[in-house]
């Protein structure tokens, strides 16, 4: 610990108040004994009292059936689903939070949403879609789904070693394309993709935008408007939420000509023995009694966020990315290689590593004896993991409850993969 | 560390860093088969040679953790020069071995007939360890399974 990065970067790490973070997560105190460096949030995040107070007391007090019952108590919990809806609106600048956003189970469930319904009802034999290499399979494999279904073909960005999209060539790939699905930023090279100047070339090539925010709502400010994309998928659960709720949004006049995806109960408004009529935004994406509590714990997962301020959350994961960075070099040198950008200003706290030639299972092994909980395999990216000629990567992801110490036993326990691995 | 003891034993490691029968055969006349653990990405291919019902040669080739790739390599030096129907045995008592710890939460029958094959198992005992690792399992078991569909290409073929 004696060697620190700048002033600067030490200020800056003290824009969160990590001890107090920490207090609100009963896990780093209730999981067993060793301490817990849980660097997995990439994956999936802890999550607060605050939320799982609120999931408790909806349970205890409100729960019946959403947009059904004419009590009182269904009255409630409908208020509280739809209150929920306007949070999660609000948090990433929706500008219209009751019709546009679509509560699904997760961030894949949103995709499959946006995959299937442009299926149906949008594109046609041949037409063009344009991805990134980068993608989640998420993002990925429901655009082959539909390339076998109907027939359409899809075009790659691709990247260069660094994880930075290779624009150049990028307009050719738009000319004629009707859609542009990518990652925000990516799960496994944390790079920010540089979205909004990809939206806006791909509109003037008359294609429509879907971004994956998985991995970048939990962690910087959003603005749907701002980043100019005409869809966008995220989940709870990454975001400090319960598992079993994602999000989709988009711009409403999209979603009018977008037919349902899954359907049932609550998602029409009239069915006959020949047809039915589907009900109105944003319900008519929504069949099935939904994840109310859960869609409720979000609710409160955003306003925790939103009460530390997601530009100090940014903050804090820029300077302990530039920490981590730092002292991995430090310590390793040579023997560790880090994927993706070298800028902490041009990533998400995901970093992707590997060590010597140890592997990642064997890395993640010895790191749990020290309570260091890192994700190892091809995260669900196995694309990417071919071009990086990588079979797996060993990951170590940041956020808020993350502080230098969660490092620098990430750096003791990797340091002691030699006892084994010489 | 003490339980990675355990699981990272020596002749696991000699075997991780210096792989025995590591390489491909001819197809045909060998017979192949290609396993992977969808989990972590590891992939493995078992090429044997046969003379009858003999395993005259066998190699192994893939990408893989210590423990998927040491339990390859032993595998193939367990089962190098045996009949097809002495590898089955082996992959039976291996399999029965990486059971133990599902099998003492049930079924007993299992429970009781491992520890008698363990002492037929040899070098391949080291690998018992794992079983303390549930997760590591899979690793372990990935060549075995894919050796025995290469048995069965062969079984198939005769």
């Amino acid at each position: 610990m004696e060697t620190m990065t700048t002033q600067e970067t030490a200020a800056a790490a003290d824009t969160l108040d990590v001890a107090k973070i920490r207090a609100d997560f009963p896990i780093f105190d209730r999981h067993g004994e060793k301490p817990l460096h849980f660097l997995d949030s990439a994956a999936s995040s802890q999550r607060p009292i605050q939320v799982l107070a609120v999931m408790d007391e909806y349970y205890e007090t409100t729960h019946a059936n959403v947009h059904r019952g004419v009590y009182g108590l269904a009255e409630r919990a409908t208020a509280q689903y739809e209150e929920s809806r306007g949070a999660v609106g609000a948090f990433i600048g929706a500008p219209d939070p009751s019709r546009e956003i679509v509560f699904t189970k997760n961030a894949t469930e949103s995709l499959n949403l946006v995959a299937n319904s442009f299926a149906r009802g949008i594109l046609a034999p041949g037409d063009k879609v344009v991805l990134t290499k980068m993608e989640h399979h998420a993002n990925l494999v429901p655009w082959l789904m539909v390339k076998d279904q109907l027939g359409i073909e899809i075009v790659y960005i691709d990247h260069d070693a660094d994880g930075y999209l290779d624009l150049d060539g990028l307009d050719a790939k738009l000319d004629g394309a009707k859609l542009v699905s990518l990652t925000l930023c990516s799960n496994v090279l944390g790079t920010l993709n540089p979205v909004k100047e990809i939206a806006a070339r791909a509109h003037a090539a008359g294609a429509l935008v879907a971004a994956d925010g998985a991995q970048y709502v939990p962690h910087i400010a959003t603005d749907v408007q701002d980043l100019g994309v005409d869809m966008l998928a995220f989940t709870g659960h990454k975001m400090l939420g319960p598992t079993g709720i994602g999000v989709l949004w988009a711009k409403a006049e999209l979603l009018e000509r977008m037919p349902p995806f899954l359907g049932g109960g609550d998602m029409i408004l009239d069915v006959r023995l020949d047809g039915f009529t589907p009900n109105e935004l944003p319900y008519k994406f929504e069949a099935g009694t939904p994840p109310i509590a859960e869609a409720i714990g979000l609710g409160a997962a955003v306003k925790y966020l939103s009460a530390l301020g997601m530009e100090k959350v940014r903050a804090h994961e820029i300077a302990l990315t530039e920490y981590a960075l730092g002292r991995f070099e430090e310590a390793f040198g040579k023997d560790m290689v880090v994927h993706g950008p070298r800028n902490p200003l041009d990533r998400g706290g995901v970093l992707s590593f590997a060590y010597r030639d140890v592997h990642p299972h064997d890395i993640s092994q010895v790191l749990d004896q020290f309570g260091v909980c890192v994700r190892a395999g091809h995260h669900c990216a196995k694309p990417l993991m071919r071009t990086l000629g990588v079979a797996a990567t060993a990951r170590a992801s940041l956020y808020i409850y993350n502080d230098r110490s969660d490092v620098e036993g990430l750096i003791e326990a990797i340091a002691a993969t030699r006892s084994f691995f010489g | 560390m003490q339980g990675l003891e355990d699981l990272y034993r020596e002749i696991i490691l000699d075997h991780y860093k210096n792989p025995r029968n590591s390489g491909q055969l001819d197809t045909p006349p060998a017979h192949r088969a290609e396993g992977y653990n969808p989990l972590c990405g590891d992939e493995v291919a078992v090429y044997v040679a046969n003379e009858g019902d003999k395993i005259v040669d066998i190699k192994m080739s893939g990408q893989g953790c210590s423990i998927s790739r040491s339990s390859a390599s032993l595998m193939t030096v367990a089962v190098k020069g045996k009949t097809v129907a002495e590898a089955r045995d082996a992959i039976r008592t291996f399999k029965n071995m990486m059971s133990i710890h599902e099998a003492s939460l049930g079924a007993e029958a299992e429970d009781q007939a491992a520890p008698a094959d363990l002492r037929t198992l040899g070098e391949l005992a080291a690998l018992q360890g794992v079983v303390k690792f549930p997760v590591r399992i899979k690793c372990a078991t990935l060549a075995w399974n894919t050796l025995s569909q290469v048995l069965d290409e062969i079984e198939a073929g005769a």
